[in-house]
């Protein structure tokens, strides 16, 4: 941990170095999404609801997505530009030294511009939460506290399954982007909206209802089975597979020289 | 002309080789259309509202946008020019006896145009055996279908005339990275990228017609579905001739300038 926060630091610095670059970036990840912000607000001011969700509750539900997904960009991005690290031969330096491969590729990359996104989603959980209606008892804050950290651990756990696919393609699969940034885009609303066939398979393929649309029911107030509010916690066990296989892939790694 | 062409051609011949990225590119494409159909079938389904189009004439706008991304989507930028300007190695361009507006111009639409032509057969196919209503439609008439072809031609080169203003900003900024931001976010936006423009509240709607970026992928897509019709299709394209005359006379105005005065980095 103490190496980890070493690492971080220095990425930290020599990124400040461009500081211009820094800035541009952070509002350019600002600016999306917040025409994807505006992009909901048109369509909820001409339709009210969607699924019988109001538009203070979806934006809550957007907000905890987003700060997820901005938290596993920032922090897990090393394994999300994994196949710049598998072609220049990277990753022969990494095995030879004598520390945990993951470390190392989590340290290789932090994108600290992602604050942008970031700020985003602050900037709508200070509208939301007055106005959606939520009584802010302490366990509907630790639902969202869980909401964050379980969305945190399954978008890494895609990003790490995305660098394990690497160890055999070289390239890195647009394709999978769908799973991210679609999860992403897609849990902009509560999942149950898009109909049962996603919801089931986004809840046992990749567990994205786990920490999204299950708690967030809880959350609203539509159901009072504290059950659902430790669902994200179910969603961990989804990072035992992600890190079998990145296990996978590294023993079938193969140099591609330099 | 003919130079110029081939300028064309060569692109043209590079970005058919990309095959695999092409597959990935449909699925992803595929994906991204089936997610943004759900998404408004159920926002159609609470129905008290008034519906700016009819949910079949919806499909085949979100499926369209889907097929001919590669045409309109704002985010691509050819690093080689970004990149031509800030190294300086765009003296040597300078030196060639052509102007170098139309050269980028035509290689900026030949990459985009082979993009297309490995996409949008896949994408429209699988969209129209979809069931109803989520497939894509047949053009409202055969005439309609060929305005709208007219259109996408004419909003194809609106895009460019207006990404080519992005690069002939770099002369000035010499980094491209802000405003290149700023104009995907724009662009994207302004044009429907994000929701449909005719889904936008009355008010808004009215200007954001008149800009630029309605004439792109907006107005092509309303003219297949049916949205548009009659005079409405004529100013439309209309509209869309003047811009692109506009950003093409501007854009070759900022190019003269900033060749007189231009400072090449580096050696």
């Amino acid at each position: 941990m103490r190496l980890y926060i070493k690492y971080a630091s220095i990425i930290l610095r020599s990124q400040m170095q461009y500081k211009a670059s820094f800035v541009m970036t952070s509002i350019g990840q600002f600016l999306t999404a917040f025409t994807t912000f505006l992009g909901m607000y048109f369509m909820f001011s001409r339709f009210n609801s969607v699924d019988g969700f109001s538009f203070s509750e979806v934006l809550l539900c957007y907000a905890v997505i987003l700060t997820a997904f901005s938290l596993a960009e920032c922090f897990v991005r090393g394994f999300d530009a994994f196949s710049g690290i598998i072609s220049n031969g990277e990753f022969d330096r990494i095995m030879v030294r004598p520390r945990n491969e993951i470390l190392q590729v989590l340290a290789s990359r932090i994108e600290f511009s992602r604050i942008g996104r970031l700020l985003q989603a602050i900037a709508i959980f200070i509208y939301a939460i007055p106005t959606s209606g939520v009584i802010w008892s302490s366990d509907k804050i630790l639902t969202v506290i869980l909401m964050i950290i379980g969305g945190f651990l399954v978008f890494s756990g895609l990003f790490i399954i995305y660098a394990s696919v690497c160890f055999f393609t070289i390239e890195g699969l647009e394709f999978m982007n769908i799973f991210t940034d679609g999860g992403r885009e897609l849990g902009k609303y509560p999942l149950s909206v898009y109909g049962e066939g996603i919801m089931k398979f986004f809840t046992y393929i990749i567990p994205i209802t786990l920490f999204q649309y299950y708690p967030f029911l809880y959350l609203i107030g539509r159901t009072d089975n504290k059950f659902y509010m430790i669902l994200p916690l179910v969603g961990i066990p989804f990072l035992i597979p992600c890190l079998m296989f990145w296990k996978f892939g590294v023993r079938h790694y193969k140099s591609t020289g330099s | 002309m003919r130079k110029y062409l081939s300028f064309f051609k060569i692109r043209f011949i590079n970005g058919l080789q990309y095959r695999a990225a092409a597959w990935a590119g449909i699925s992803t494409q595929f994906a991204w259309g089936g997610m943004m159909i759900l998404l408004f079938w159920a926002f159609y389904q609470n129905g008290q509202n008034e519906f700016p189009m009819t949910f079949p004439e919806l499909s085949s706008y979100l499926w369209l946008q889907q097929a001919f991304l590669a045409l309109f989507m704002a985010w691509y930028f050819d690093n080689e020019i970004f990149n031509a300007v800030s190294s300086g190695n765009v003296a040597y361009e300078l030196c060639r006896p052509v102007s170098i507006y139309t050269m980028w111009f035509m290689k900026n639409m030949a990459v985009r145009l082979s993009r297309v032509v490995l996409r949008c057969m896949p994408i429209l196919l699988v969209a129209a055996i979809l069931p109803k209503p989520f497939n894509i439609s047949l053009p409202v008439s055969l005439f309609a279908g060929l305005l709208f072809l007219a259109s996408m031609f004419l909003g194809f080169l609106v895009l460019v005339a207006f990404t080519m203003l992005i690069y002939i900003s770099t002369f000035y900024t010499i980094s491209p990275l802000g405003i290149r931001i700023l104009a995907i976010s724009v662009v994207d936006f302004f044009a429907g990228g994000i929701i449909p423009l005719p889904f936008f509240p009355e008010n808004i709607k009215a200007i954001m017609y008149i800009l630029p970026f309605a004439s792109m992928q907006n107005t092509p897509f309303l003219i297949y579905n049916g949205y548009l019709n009659g005079l409405d299709i004529l100013w439309s394209m209309l509209l869309q001739a003047g811009w692109l005359f506009a950003l093409v006379f501007v854009g070759r105005l900022m190019m003269t300038k900033a060749l007189k005065k231009v400072v090449i980095q580096g050696g």
